[in-house]
C-alpha cells in the first residue's frame, strides 16, 4: 500500500489555490506584468499592492539591518499604498484573472473610512475578477497619519465597523490584515471576527527605526536627511510573526482562516506557520532579496517534507503544533534535561563555556585532563594561565613531534565538561555550539510525575488577577 | 645617531623587483575582509591566540574588523606584537594560528587571519596615524641593545612604553635586520618592514647604524647602561670546505635574498644550484627563478621527510619550477674563473644510519652560481672574550636564557630572537624580545625597590 502523492492543493476560507504560497501585498505585486511573472515562476497566488487613491511616495523608501555579514535579516520600508491610479490596477487584475484563472488574486484595499468608499471599491474590485478582498488595517507608516491602515487596526472598534461596511457589499472572501503594533493582536481580530470577517492575515510590519548613520547622526531610510519609522519585516520579524499567529489561532474568538505573513523565505518557515493554523502564507521580503523564483525551493521542500512525514495535503498537518503552545503555568515543572557535549564532535571553541560561564549558570568546566572535576577555576584563572605559556613555532626536523599533531583531533584539554548536577537545563551551550548535535540535551529520569506551577500552587495564590 | 625621521624614505625600491616579486597573498578589501572576519567563532582561549608565540588575541581582533573598528583593531594587534604588519605577512601561519584554527574541524577552511591581520595594520599605516601608544614617563634608566632586529625592535618597544631609554646598535645602514634583509619580497618588501620601524621608532628609539659591536665597545655600553639586550641573531652561512668555493659565482642564501631586496642583485645567471633545504634555501631557490635563471636545483644530502623546510615552502618551490636532487653531496665546485660545475656524490644510508658517499656514484652538474644554504654560525665568540668574571652562558653556541624574561646568566644581560633560538622565525624573535623588554623593567624595578 502506498501514500497517495501528497498535493500542495489547498482551500483557503472557499478560495481554490494551487498552492499555499502567495506574495504579500508589496511591492511585488505593483502590477500585472509582475504578478503574471510571478504566477509563472510558481507562485499560487498574490495580494495586490494596496489599492486606493494613489499617493506620492519619497525617496528612498527601504532600509535593512545586516547580520555578521548577511545581508537583509531584517528589512523596512517607508512606502505607502499603491501609487498608480486605481483604473490602472483593475484594469491589470482584469487581465491578470483572464490569462491565470487557476492562480489567485487577492485585491488590497484601502480607502477613508466611510461606508460609500468602501462599497464602491469593493465593488469595483470584485467587478474586475478578484478572488477576494483583503482590508489593509496594518500599514504602520504614512496612511496610518491619514486615518487608514493601522490606525484602523488598532481600534477594535474602528476594525470592526470598517469589516461590516465591507462585508455589506462584498460577495467574495473578506480578508482583514492584522497589524502587529498593539498590545494584543486578539482584540482586532476578535473584532474582525464579529464583523463577519472571512478570513485573516497576519502580521503586517512592525514599526521601526532600522538604524542611525553615525557619520550623519541621520536616521535610515534617509529622506533628505530625516526619516520616519517603517514597517519592519523579514527574517528578524518571523519569532513574533509566529507568536501572533498562534495567539489568534489559539483564541476561540478570534480563530479564522489565517494567511500566515512575517518573514516566511523557505518551506520550513511556511511549515510552521502552517502547524500553527495558517491556511496559506505570504512572502514579500525574501521575494525583494531574490527574486520569485525561491518559491521553486518553497513547493518542492514543502512536498518532499509532507512525504517524508506522512502528508498529503496541508490540511493532515495545519495546526497542529498549536496544543503544544500552552500558557507557562502549564509547563511541567519536573522535566529534567541536561546538556551533554559530543566530545567527538566537539571542535573545542568552547563557546558554551564562556556562555555558560557568563551568561548561563556555571555549570560547563574545562577540566577534562584535571586530576579531578574541578569547578572552582573561573574563565579568568584559565585565561591568565593560557597568558603565561610560551610557544614557539614549531620547525620540522628541530622540533621532535612539531606536525605531528593533527589539528583534525580537537584535543582533550579543550573539550569542556558539563557537571550535569548542576545543569539547569536551559538550552544556551547547545544553542552557542556552531556544531550540529554536538551539545545534545537529554532526558533525565528522575521519576517525578508532570506538575505544572498551577498545581503546585493551587490555593495558595493569592495575586491580582491581571488576565483577561 | 640617526635623527632620521624615516627609514622608509631612505630607501627606493626597484620597480623591476618590485614586478619580479609580486605579493604572495595579496591585500584583502574592506569588504572580503568583513566577510572573512564574520566567519570567525570567536573561541573563548582561542587556540589561534595560544598558538601566536606572542600570544596575539586574534578573535578580539578579528572581532574589532568585524564592528568596523580598525584602528581598535591595530591597537590589540600591536599590543601584543610591535611586528604585527610584518608578522602578517613571514609568519608561517600554517604551523600556527591558522594551523591551529577550530575550523580545520567544522568547515575545513581556517580563518585568514594573516590577512586580515595585514588588513587592520595596513589601515594603520594608510592612516598616517602614529602607533597608539606612548612612551613611558621618563625612568632615568637606559638599555643598550644590540643588534636592530626584529628581537631587539619588539624589547625597544616594551622598554620605551615603560619610560626606559633604548639605544640600538646595528652593523647594516637600515634597522629591522633579517626583517628587512631576509623575508622573501613576495611576501614581506624590504619598504614594508622599514614603514613599520619607522612608526615604532617615533616612541623615542635612538639608533646607531654601521656600528660593528666588538668586545671594547660591548665593555663601554655595559658600564655605561643598566641592562644589556642580546640580539644579534646568527652568524654567516657555514661553508662546505670543498674545493673551488672562493671562486667568483659561489654566493650564500643570506647574500642573495639582501642584495636583491636592496636592489643591488637585478639578475640571476640562468643555472643556479643551492645547497641546503631550509626555509632560507627555498627562498633562495624561488629568487632566483623570479630573478630569471632558467634552470635551479637544489641539493641536499637526505631526503624531502628530513629537510627542515616547511611543507609548504617545499610545495611552493616546486610550483616555482625548482628541482630537487635528494642524497646527494656536493664534493667539489669547478670552473676556472667562475662557478662552471658542482661536483656531486650521491649518498647512502649506512647501518648506523650515517649517510655516505656510494662508491663511483659521482656525477657533475653544470652551473653558473652556486648559493650556499646550510645554516648559519654564531656570533657569540662576541661573548666569550674577557668575560670570566660575568660569564654568559651558552648552550650549543646559543645564548641561554630564562625563557619567561629573556636574562642571561649574566642577570645584566639579556637575550632573545635567533641567538637564543638557533633561528627560528620573526615572530619568535618579537616574542624574545617583547619578554626581555618586560624582563629588563622588572628587574630594574626589583633592583630600585631592593636599593
Amino acid at each position: 500500500m502506498s501514500t497517495p502523492r501528497p498535493t500542495l492543493e489547498t482551500t483557503f476560507a472557499g478560495i481554490k489555490c494551487l498552492n499555499p504560497f502567495w506574495l504579500a501585498s508589496a511591492p511585488p505585486t505593483n502590477c500585472g506584468e509582475q504578478v503574471m511573472r510571478a504566477f509563472d515562476a510558481g507562485w499560487g497566488g498574490a495580494v495586490w499592492k494596496t489599492i486606493g487613491e494613489p499617493i506620492t511616495n519619497v525617496s528612498s523608501r527601504y532600509s535593512s539591518i545586516d547580520w555578521e555579514g548577511r545581508r537583509m535579516m531584517g528589512f523596512n520600508n517607508i512606502e505607502l499604498i499603491s501609487d498608480r491610479p486605481i483604473e490602472d490596477n483593475l484594469r491589470e487584475i482584469a487581465e491578470v484573472k483572464r490569462r491565470y484563472p487557476k492562480h489567485v488574486v487577492i485585491a488590497s484595499l484601502m480607502v477613508e473610512s466611510r461606508r460609500e468608499s468602501w462599497h464602491d471599491i469593493v465593488q469595483r474590485a470584485e467587478d474586475v475578477g478578484a478572488d477576494g478582498l483583503e482590508l489593509n488595517f496594518g500599514c504602520p507608516h504614512g496612511m496610518s497619519e491619514r486615518g487608514m491602515g493601522s490606525a484602523v487596526g488598532q481600534v477594535p472598534e474602528y476594525c470592526e465597523q470598517i469589516t461590516a461596511w465591507v462585508k455589506e457589499k462584498a460577495r467574495t472572501p473578506v480578508i482583514v490584515k492584522l497589524t502587529p503594533n498593539i498590545s494584543d493582536i486578539r482584540m482586532p481580530a476578535r473584532a474582525a471576527k464579529r464583523a463577519g470577517a472571512d478570513a485573516l492575515s497576519a502580521i503586517n510590519t512592525i514599526n521601526s527605526i532600522t538604524g542611525i548613520n553615525l557619520d550623519t547622526f541621520e536616521p535610515n531610510p534617509n529622506v533628505d536627511g530625516k526619516s520616519s519609522h517603517g514597517g519592519y519585516c523579514g527574517p528578524a520579524v518571523k519569532p513574533i510573526a509566529l507568536n501572533m499567529v498562534q495567539q489568534v489561532q489559539g483564541d476561540p474568538a478570534a480563530a479564522l482562516p489565517l494567511s500566515g505573513i512575517g518573514g516566511i523565505a523557505s518551506w520550513r518557515d511556511a511549515a510552521e506557520f502552517i502547524l500553527l493554523g495558517c491556511g496559506t502564507v505570504q512572502v514579500c521580503t525574501a521575494v525583494m532579496h531574490y527574486g520569485y523564483r525561491i518559491v521553486e525551493d518553497m513547493q518542492d521542500g514543502l512536498l518532499a517534507w509532507m512525504t517524508e512525514k506522512g502528508f498529503t495535503t496541508a490540511d493532515d498537518f495545519r495546526g497542529l503544533s498549536l496544543p503544544n503552545v500552552v500558557d507557562w503555568k502549564h509547563l511541567n515543572l519536573n522535566y529534567k534535561i541536561v546538556a551533554r557535549i559530543h566530545e567527538e564532535l566537539c571542535i573545542g571553541c568552547q563557546l558554551c563555556y564562556t556562555a555558560c560561564w557568563d551568561g548561563a549558570h556555571q555549570c560547563i568546566h574545562l577540566d577534562r585532563t584535571a586530576p579531578a572535576p574541578d569547578i572552582t577555576r573561573t574563565p579568568a584563572m584559565v585565561e591568565a594561565e593560557a597568558a603565561h605559556r610560551i610557544s614557539m613555532t614549531p620547525i620540522p626536523k628541530l622540533d621532535s613531534g612539531a606536525g605531528s599533531h593533527s589539528n583534525a583531533i580537537t584535543p582533550l584539554e579543550r573539550i569542556p565538561r558539563v557537571d550535569e548536577d548542576h545543569c539547569v537545563g536551559c538550552n544556551l551551550c547547545s544553542l552557542v555550539c556552531p556544531v550540529e548535535n554536538c551539545i545534545t540535551m537529554e532526558h533525565i529520569n528522575n521519576g517525578l510525575p508532570s506538575q505544572s506551577w498551577e498545581q503546585r500552587t493551587e490555593g495558595t495564590r493569592e495575586v491580582m488577577k491581571t488576565n483577561v | 645617531m640617526s635623527e632620521v625621521t624615516s627609514f622608509r624614505l631612505q630607501f627606493s625600491s626597484s620597480p623591476e623587483i618590485a614586478a619580479r616579486f609580486e605579493d604572495i597573498h595579496p591585500p584583502l578589501d574592506r569588504q572580503a575582509a568583513t566577510v572573512e572576519a564574520n566567519r570567525c567563532l570567536y573561541c573563548f582561549d582561542a587556540p589561534c591566540t595560544a598558538a601566536c608565540p606572542t600570544h596575539i588575541d586574534v578573535p578580539q581582533f578579528i572581532k574589532k574588523i568585524a564592528s568596523g573598528n580598525l584602528a581598535g583593531s591595530a591597537r590589540t594587534i600591536l599590543d601584543a606584537n610591535i611586528l604585527g604588519a610584518s608578522c602578517a605577512r613571514a609568519c608561517p601561519v600554517d604551523v600556527l594560528c591558522e594551523g591551529s584554527c577550530v575550523m580545520h574541524r567544522y568547515n575545513k577552511q581556517p580563518i585568514q587571519i594573516a590577512r586580515l591581520q595585514r588588513f587592520a595594520v595596513d589601515a594603520l599605516h594608510v592612516s598616517g596615524n602614529p602607533l597608539p601608544f606612548e612612551p613611558g614617563e621618563d625612568t632615568g634608566r637606559s638599555v643598550a641593545l644590540i643588534g636592530a632586529g626584529p628581537a631587539s625592535l619588539a624589547c625597544t618597544a616594551e622598554l620605551r612604553r615603560k619610560g626606559i631609554r633604548s639605544v640600538i646598535y646595528d652593523a647594516r645602514p637600515l634597522p629591522g635586520g633579517l626583517n628587512t634583509y631576509g623575508i622573501a619580497e613576495y611576501k614581506l618588501p624590504l619598504a614594508d618592514s622599514l614603514r613599520e620601524i619607522d612608526l615604532l621608532a617615533q616612541l623615542g628609539v635612538e639608533f646607531h647604524f654601521e656600528t660593528q659591536v666588538d668586545a671594547d665597545l660591548l665593555a663601554q655600553l655595559e658600564s655605561n647602561n643598566d641592562a644589556i639586550f642580546l640580539g644579534i641573531g646568527l652568524g654567516g652561512i657555514h661553508r662546505l670546505g670543498i674545493a673551488g668555493e672562493e671562486l667568483a659565482g659561489v654566493t650564500n642564501a643570506l647574500d642573495l635574498i639582501a642584495g636583491y631586496k636592496s636592489g643591488t642583485i637585478t639578475q640571476s645567471p640562468a643555472r643556479v644550484v643551492v645547497i641546503g633545504a631550509g626555509n632560507t634555501a627555498i627562498d633562495a631557490a624561488i629568487a632566483s627563478v623570479r630573478l630569471g635563471a632558467t634552470e635551479v636545483h637544489m641539493v641536499y644530502r637526505r631526503g624531502p621527510e628530513n629537510m627542515s623546510a616547511f611543507s609548504f615552502e617545499y610545495e611552493h618551490a616546486k610550483q616555482e619550477g625548482v628541482k630537487f636532487l635528494w642524497h646527494v653531496q656536493p664534493t667539489a665546485i669547478q670552473g676556472f674563473h667562475s662557478v662552471e660545475s658542482l661536483q656531486l656524490a650521491r649518498l647512502a644510508a649506512t647501518t648506523d644510519g650515517s649517510l655516505a658517499p656510494q662508491p663511483d656514484s659521482e656525477f657533475s652538474l653544470r652551473t653558473d652560481l652556486v648559493i650556499l644554504a646550510i645554516g648559519q654560525g654564531t656570533h657569540t665568540a662576541l661573548l666569550s672574550t674577557g668575560r670570566e668574571n660575568a660569564e654568559i652562558k651558552l648552550e650549543r653556541g646559543r645564548i641561554s636564557i630564562d625563557r619567561a624574561t629573556g636574562q642571561t646568566s649574566n642577570p645584566k644581560f639579556f637575550a632573545g630572537g635567533d641567538c637564543t633560538n638557533g633561528g627560528r622565525e620573526v615572530v619568535d624573535a618579537v616574542a624574545d624580545g617583547k619578554r626581555a623588554g618586560i624582563g629588563i623593567a622588572a628587574w630594574l624595578e626589583g633592583k630600585h625597590v631592593h636599593a
